[in-house]
């Protein structure tokens, strides 16, 4: 029944001005690449262009590693942490005041719902800095093995949560004394490139961060470049098996953030309007663009039936959409490849016999597009169950008892995030304490916070993001 | 119109300054004591500077009731809150840099740019406290390894209400090490400043008061130390002392602690130089809070 049709809502895309085109920032400027080429960026939501940028070739990272190494021996690694941490604290002042700015740039270069953006990436983002710049004169009471930096690190991140992924990278790098080479996303870079103009603007020394944009070569050169001595990476657990493979013998440390299938547990007891939000959050928070997504829901066979017609209603509740628009829960899929994947893995699952169900919301005639989908009599063998689809994708199994939900629950190479869904507190220890994941959510889904360690088991990478465990890999 | 001789105006100032009056900081305002009573503050020099609010024990109880007011709302903020807050509190200073060093210069008898280090250096001090409100949980708690199906976690949780007395001889970078730890715990405070020296004591109030600090966290009492110490040592809403700047009464106010097993921090061998005096702060002020739970099916 509707009672009320909502009116659009947009956020003013005036707070920004995107130039027309970009350079790399080297050595504290905006530098010409050496390669010459260039990319395009476009906004998912309409497939507009939004600006050129550089793609760096094997002399820019060249030079942008000269540049890092120099920083870090004359300016970075001397300076005391105090004055390090003080550099942090401008930085994610800065950030805070143009919070909105940057959420509304995120939104146009990644898709994502401004109000994601706005209450969820940019608050999280600043207060990354902020609890980094605390610890850069700290480290001696974090217990960990070393205070020393390691040096240069070479950094690569994905387009789903550009700016976040950059502060989970750049700020306990630079707290603990390294300087940086980050190379954000092919189709993602704007953010990164307004935080460039971040560390002008707070007048970090030049050559702290170096930003390198470009495609995969690109991110190739930075992770192969003999000159880092650290190598972080988030993104598919294929790219980062092949980092691990050119990174041993090297002696350099790595740590990768990569893929997950998590499983999103909703026993019988579970509180299911509750329940309900958390795998709506779960699965569609960010297009299900989420490494940590709960994209498997394992639900008591008894609740069943109850929980998806609840989580049907729900759904179909969902406002897919422009992502600039404050109503909007789900924006556009990021590019017209990460669409194709989707595409592909849904088919994959209608052939191999399971039940696809989406809500009747409209879809917007320009930009990559696909509604928030659930599939039912979903086996362990099939592809959606077995394979990160890494979009608004939910695959739906059944379990009877607690032991069979956690034999399926890591029945996956996969183990960075699952979900349990309970009012008994002895049955969700019980169970968090048999999950094989880095990250065990219970009655809630989704929540980060730069205090606390985020990160991995298995094929879903190694080293923790965040938290005094996070500082333990740009140390040594 | 009458003849005025010519040399008199030059002699009127074209402008009289106005002075500021030294007021106490309870429950986040500015009242006068309820004495009714001042004490001239002079310089290290012996030259007067102005009049402070001569506290009585009336309002050391008044400021007890703030803190106490003030702690469930402070200590139940999340530790991210509370270090934006107290970074808040080192931009405030920051901005009134001026005024701190030439209280600081008079108070104790440096010269400018000694002064100037002193302030760099509580200002600073903020700093590292707001880095400290959001991570020494996960310093001092952890996970513990019981033997059975128990989930067993330790953390830190605020004693409560802490009189803090400031070292007399550090009226200002001593007065913001012993204050900031305090609340950056998630404690409120009640600290009796400098007897000889408290004017920093109420222009850090006065930046407290700017720096978005909810109303009772910090309350800043002026006056002798004799007088305001034995009654908040004795009160039994006070869950802490600082015995910092408690100088020949130390002993004497532990023992009025005991009453009511007050946790103490005696005084120590404190160098306000160190810029990471580490957890030896803020630990004595915070309670180990140890939660069971069974793990089970």
């Amino acid at each position: 029944m509707e009672i009320f049709e909502y009116a659009p809502a947009p956020e003013s895309r005036s707070i920004v001005s995107i130039r027309p085109s970009y350079d790399l920032f080297i050595d504290g400027e905006f530098v010409e690449a050496k390669s010459g080429e260039r990319i395009v960026t476009v906004n998912p939501a309409d497939e507009e262009p939004l600006a050129e940028v550089a793609a760096a070739g094997e002399a820019d990272v060249e030079r942008a590693f000269a540049a890092a190494r120099r920083a870090f021996e004359r300016v970075w690694s001397p300076l005391p942490g105090a004055e390090r941490g003080k550099y942090l604290f401008r930085i994610a002042r800065i950030i805070q005041e143009r919070a909105r700015e940057l959420a509304v740039l995120e939104s146009l270069d990644n898709g994502k719902p401004i109000k994601e953006t706005r209450d969820v990436d940019l608050p999280l983002v600043a207060a990354h800095f902020f609890y980094h710049a605390g610890w850069a004169d700290k480290l001696a009471h974090a217990g960990l093995a070393s205070t020393r930096p390691l040096g240069v690190a070479a950094q690569v991140i994905p387009w789903n949560f550009p700016l976040m992924m950059l502060a989970w990278k750049v700020a306990p790098a630079l707290a603990t004394g390294n300087t940086v080479v980050l190379k954000p996303a092919e189709t993602t870079p704007l953010t990164a490139l307004a935080f460039a103009e971040i560390c002008q603007e707070a007048d970090l020394p030049p050559g702290v961060v170096n930003i390198v944009t470009g495609a995969g070569d690109t991110g190739r050169a930075v992770v192969a470049h003999p000159d880092a001595d650290k190598v972080a990476f988030t993104g598919s657990t294929e790219v980062g098996k092949q980092i691990a493979r050119a990174v041993a013998g090297t002696g350099r440390r790595l740590t990768l953030e990569l893929g997950g299938k998590g499983a999103n547990i909703v026993y019988e007891d579970a509180a299911l309007d509750q329940a309900v939000e958390g795998i709506v959050s779960g699965i569609f928070f960010n297009q299900g663009h989420v490494c940590c997504a709960g994209s498997r829901l394992l639900v008591q066979e008894s609740i069943a039936e109850e929980l998806l017609a609840r989580l049907r209603a729900r759904i179909e509740r969902l406002r897919l959409g422009d992502p600039l628009d404050k109503n909007t829960d789900i924006g556009a899929i990021n590019s017209a490849a990460q669409l194709a994947r989707i595409r592909e893995l849904a088919a994959a699952g209608e052939a191999e016999g399971a039940t696809g169900w989406s809500p009747s919301c409209p879809i917007p005639e320009r930009g990559y597009w696909f509604p928030p989908t659930v599939f039912t009599g979903v086996t362990q063998a099939h592809r959606i169950a077995r394979e990160e689809i890494f979009g608004p994708v939910l695959s739906v199994l059944t379990f009877r008892t607690p032991e069979e939900a956690v034999v399926k629950a890591n029945n996956t190479p996969y183990g960075l995030s699952a979900g349990v869904w309970t009012e008994k507190g002895s049955l969700m220890l019980w169970t968090a304490s048999r999950l094989r994941a880095g990250v065990v959510w219970s009655n809630t889904f989704n929540v980060f916070d730069p205090a606390s360690p985020f990160g991995g088991y298995k094929e879903s990478g190694y080293g923790r993001e965040g938290g005094r465990h996070g500082l333990e890999a740009y140390l040594g | 119109m009458a003849d005025i001789p010519s040399h008199i105006p030059s002699r009127i100032p074209s402008r009289i300054p106005v002075r500021r009056t030294y007021k106490l900081y309870v429950g986040g305002a500015f009242p006068r004591s309820e004495s009714g009573r001042s004490y001239p503050v002079t310089s290290s020099a012996g030259v007067h500077l102005a009049n402070a609010a001569l506290a009585s024990r009336k309002d050391v109880r008044d400021a007890v009731v703030a803190a106490r007011k003030a702690f469930p709302g402070w200590s139940g903020r999340t530790a991210y809150n509370r270090g934006q807050i107290l970074y808040r509190i080192a931009e405030m200073m920051e901005g009134r840099r001026a005024q701190f060093a030439e209280e600081v210069a008079a108070a104790e008898g440096v010269g400018a740019g000694r002064a100037q280090a002193i302030v760099s250096a509580a200002v600073d001090r903020w700093v590292y406290y707001a880095g400290w409100a959001d991570k020494f949980g996960q310093v001092l708690g952890g996970a513990n390894p019981v033997s059975g199906p128990y989930f067993n976690l330790s953390e830190p949780d605020p004693t409560g209400v802490v009189g803090v007395f400031a070292p007399p001889g550090s009226p200002l970078l001593g007065l913001v090490s012993v204050l900031a730890p305090v609340i950056t715990a998630g404690n409120t405070a009640v600290l009796v400043a400098s007897e000889r020296a408290p004017l920093p004591a109420v222009t850090l109030a006065e930046a407290l008061a700017t720096s978005d600090l909810p109303a009772g966290v910090a309350n800043i009492l002026t006056g002798r130390l004799a007088e305001l110490a034995p009654p908040l040592a004795g009160h039994a809403d006070v869950n802490a002392l600082d015995l910092t700047g408690a100088g020949g009464l130390a002993a004497e106010l532990e023992a009025l602690a005991a009453t009511t097993l007050k946790r103490v921090l005696r005084p120590g061998q404190d160098d306000w130089a160190d810029p990471d005096p580490g957890l030896s702060r803020i630990r004595p002020f915070v309670e180990t809070k140890t939660v069971w739970h069974p793990i089970g099916r």
